[in-house]
């Protein structure tokens, strides 16, 4: 009995001692392998941010990691002249695929969503459970049939070839019908019927005010998909004129072995690229944190 | 419920089914074999490229040609996704008229049926004595009557070499690859390298391979016969396999900032490489500037002047164009005249086809970053030396990427490039079969 109590007692003293070890074990622990992911995530950042401001003899030269001669803007506006100024162009039409595609994408997985958790209609789960299969096929996969449908609608190489695929967020209608599902009560619903709002209305007014975080992060998703979908623009876009500036870099990088001092392009051009995208996140971080925690909870 | 799940996806499936059969019945038979002739009224072609800047000789031909306007597409390079994209249009129909290929790409587009027989245009024939030997068989496919495209550009080989290095350190420039192994053997010792082994430029070993009189396909009749290797390949492989297993080349993966930075630093001695790498040395080693020089390749036999070849393309008339008279016009003229090859040159520094493009005003002078050298005086009398049998395989994408993996292997010590050779030889018969194209074992 006494060999029983004082093996609990001891088992209970290593299990606290146990306890407290392992807790700053494993914040260090935590602590350690957050460090190296940041650094693993940033290095490259950086790497693109201290290799653009170099001019292309201090690129080869100078050691990768920290700055020689400070020349970002100059390679800008080398970057912004080559080719009259193409690369501006590129980055508008990615702004439009990215901006129009995600905002309509937006918008269609939201009524889709919505209409799929608030109204019940015959072939409801059917019609859910096939927009959720979509999730499964990677957009990669869908890009060579839809060049075949384009191709025989005479719609490749026009900005539609890029836009129109991405209208469509499998993801989103999936997002939107659990977010509404939580979040928009029935009751609410009603009241704005009775109110005498019709049922455009009652969405456009109420539901998507309820949605919002979900909504901001369907956009968010969509916008970045679509600016680094690379492979459909490839295979749909002949014209310069309509390239994202995903596919141009890539383009250029191509002609490396024709024109070396293209490298210097690619590089500063790559830095502007991914400008858009963080700024977007920032922009929008704070809608979309709340968002998250919001489906988290519910 | 479950049924009309069923039936309704099976519905879906249906639709997509049928959208894709009608689009893969789209190709036309246009511009049938041993008929060319021009259009009525003013036409349009689709031109697609990645020639940089080829938009300013394309407005030469616009301006002088109003009822025959080039449009140019452009994308990424060849194995890079236009290729892929090409055979998209074609299967889709909707292949640009004019497009870039490169030599070594010709015979699968060839094989896949994707390009017309431009040998009944007018003027296209009798436009053999414009172009270097070599590049002819490679757009007829020794067929009678037959072309299937204009010869662009070549990237005939040489030897760049640190000049003031060389004389420095009282070794005499190799002739012979025997001296270069022996030059080599003197610059480890000074702690240099004399080169880089570029374990994923197969093109380049297959230049090299071309060099000395070997070849890796050819053509049996109707089957093709694979032949990586060849005594002549196997030669260069064990030659190569050598010089690294003496620690007497380098091995840093091509066009990466290290093997630019081994340049700079003088660590390199000297690069085995095409016309157009002039400008790659150039770029890459800016510290450089002033030391290089070019000499022919060294040989294997004394006293040779046997030459490699290293990239080059073509402009094609794509399979479907619906103006192949228009078309074959064009492509002759952009890669003949002078203002056009001038142009290209100034653009994107192609080496031009053709026998009188070596005489270009651009070609005549010496480079500042070879001490002042009329370095294309070499290349042009390499171009002369290219053994004019050389064939390309339909699969050559294939081919690289095995070889590739077989090379980047032996570099870190796994097998040898002999190794990777037989590897790369079974698959790409693998390959040919799988992709239904006779082959002879």
């Amino acid at each position: 009995m006494t060999t029983t109590a004082s093996l609990m007692a001891r088992e209970g003293g290593r299990l606290g001692r146990t306890a407290t070890r392992e807790s700053a074990v494993s914040r260090t622990i935590a602590m350690a392998v957050m460090i190296v992911a940041t650094l693993y995530f940033l290095t490259p950042l950086w790497w693109l941010f201290v290799a653009a401001t170099k001019s292309r003899a201090d690129f080869t030269t100078t050691a990768p990691l920290w700055f020689a001669d400070f020349d970002l803007f100059g390679n800008i506006a080398a970057l912004f002249q080559y080719r009259d100024g193409v690369f501006l162009r590129w980055l508008a039409n990615s702004a439009l695929y990215a901006g129009v595609g995600a905002a309509l994408a937006t918008l269609f997985a939201a009524m889709a969503g919505y209409a799929i958790a608030k109204y019940t209609f015959r072939g409801r789960e059917t019609l859910f459970n096939v927009v959720l299969g979509g999730v499964l096929v990677p957009a990669t996969a869908l890009a060579l049939p839809l060049f075949l449908i384009f191709s025989q609608a005479g719609a490749t190489n026009t900005i539609w070839a890029v836009l129109l695929p991405s209208l469509v967020s499998p993801f989103g209608v999936y997002l939107s019908r659990i977010y509404a599902s939580a979040s928009v009560p029935d009751e609410i619903i009603e009241a704005a019927r009775i109110d005498g709002a019709g049922e455009v209305r009652t969405f456009f007014t109420v539901a998507t005010r309820l949605m919002a975080p979900a909504l901001v992060t369907i956009f968010l998703f969509q916008f970045v998909a679509i600016w680094n979908n690379f492979f459909l623009p490839l295979i749909m876009l002949r014209d310069e004129a309509l390239f994202p500036v995903t596919m141009g870099l890539y383009v250029w990088n191509t002609q490396v072995s024709q024109i070396p001092d293209i490298r210097a392009l690619v590089v500063v051009g790559s830095l502007l690229s991914i400008i858009p995208l963080i700024v977007t996140f920032l922009g929008l971080q704070r809608f979309w944190q709340s968002g998250l925690a919001n489906g988290g909870l519910k | 419920m479950a049924i009309s799940t069923v039936a309704r996806a099976g519905a879906v499936v249906a639709i997509s089914a049928l959208a894709l059969t009608a689009c893969s019945t789209g190709g036309t038979d246009a511009g049938a074999s041993g008929d060319c002739t021009p259009s009525d009224g003013p036409v349009t072609l689709t031109f697609t490229t990645w020639l940089p800047g080829v938009e300013d000789a394309v407005a030469i031909w616009n301006e002088e040609n109003p009822d025959i306007q080039v449009e140019v597409q452009t994308g990424p390079n060849g194995n890079g996704g236009t290729y892929q994209n090409f055979f998209n249009q074609l299967a889709a129909g909707n292949a640009p008229d004019l497009g870039q290929i490169e030599f070594d790409a010709m015979p699968n587009f060839r094989v896949q049926d994707g390009l017309e027989n431009i040998g009944a245009c007018e003027g296209i024939l009798e436009a053999e004595d414009q172009f270097v030997g070599w590049t002819w068989s490679q757009v007829t496919f020794g067929e009678e009557d037959a072309v299937y495209a204009i010869p662009q550009d070549t990237g005939p080989m040489a030897m760049f070499y640190r000049a003031d290095l060389f004389e420095q350190a009282g070794i005499p420039i190799p002739t012979t690859w025997e001296e270069y192994e022996a030059a080599a053997v003197q610059i480890r010792a000074l702690g240099g390298y004399i080169n880089n082994f570029s374990q994923s430029d197969i093109n380049a070993f297959a230049g090299l391979v071309w060099q000395a009189g070997g070849e890796w396909f050819g053509q049996d009749g109707e089957n093709w016969t694979v032949d990586l290797t060849s005594d002549e390949s196997t030669q260069v492989a064990e030659y190569w396999q050598g010089l690294i297993d003496d620690d007497l080349v380098a091995v840093y993966p091509p066009w990466t900032d290290e093997w630019n930075a081994a340049y700079n630093s003088s660590e390199l001695w000297t690069w085995v490489s095409a016309v157009w790498g002039a400008n790659t040395i150039a770029s890459g080693a800016p510290d450089t500037a002033g030391n290089w020089a070019v000499a022919p390749m060294p040989q294997w036999e004394a006293g040779g002047s046997a030459a490699g070849n290293w990239g080059g393309s073509t402009t094609a008339v794509l399979k479907g164009s619906d103006h192949p008279y228009e078309a074959a016009q064009f492509a002759l003229w952009l890669n003949t005249d002078a203002d056009s090859l001038t142009a290209m040159n100034a653009s994107a520094s192609i080496y031009p086809a053709t026998i009188e493009g070596a005489n270009l005003p651009a070609f005549a002078e010496g480079v500042e970053f070879y001490g002042g050298q009329k370095i294309y005086e070499v290349f042009a009398e390499a171009g002369n030396n290219v053994n004019p049998d050389f064939t390309w395989g339909p699969t050559m994408t294939q081919v690289y990427n095995d070889v590739a993996d077989g090379f980047a292997a032996a570099v870190s010590g796994n097998g040898t490039l002999v190794d990777a050779l037989a590897s790369g030889q079974q698959k790409t018969i693998a390959a040919l079969k799988a992709a239904s194209i006779p082959v002879k074992e």
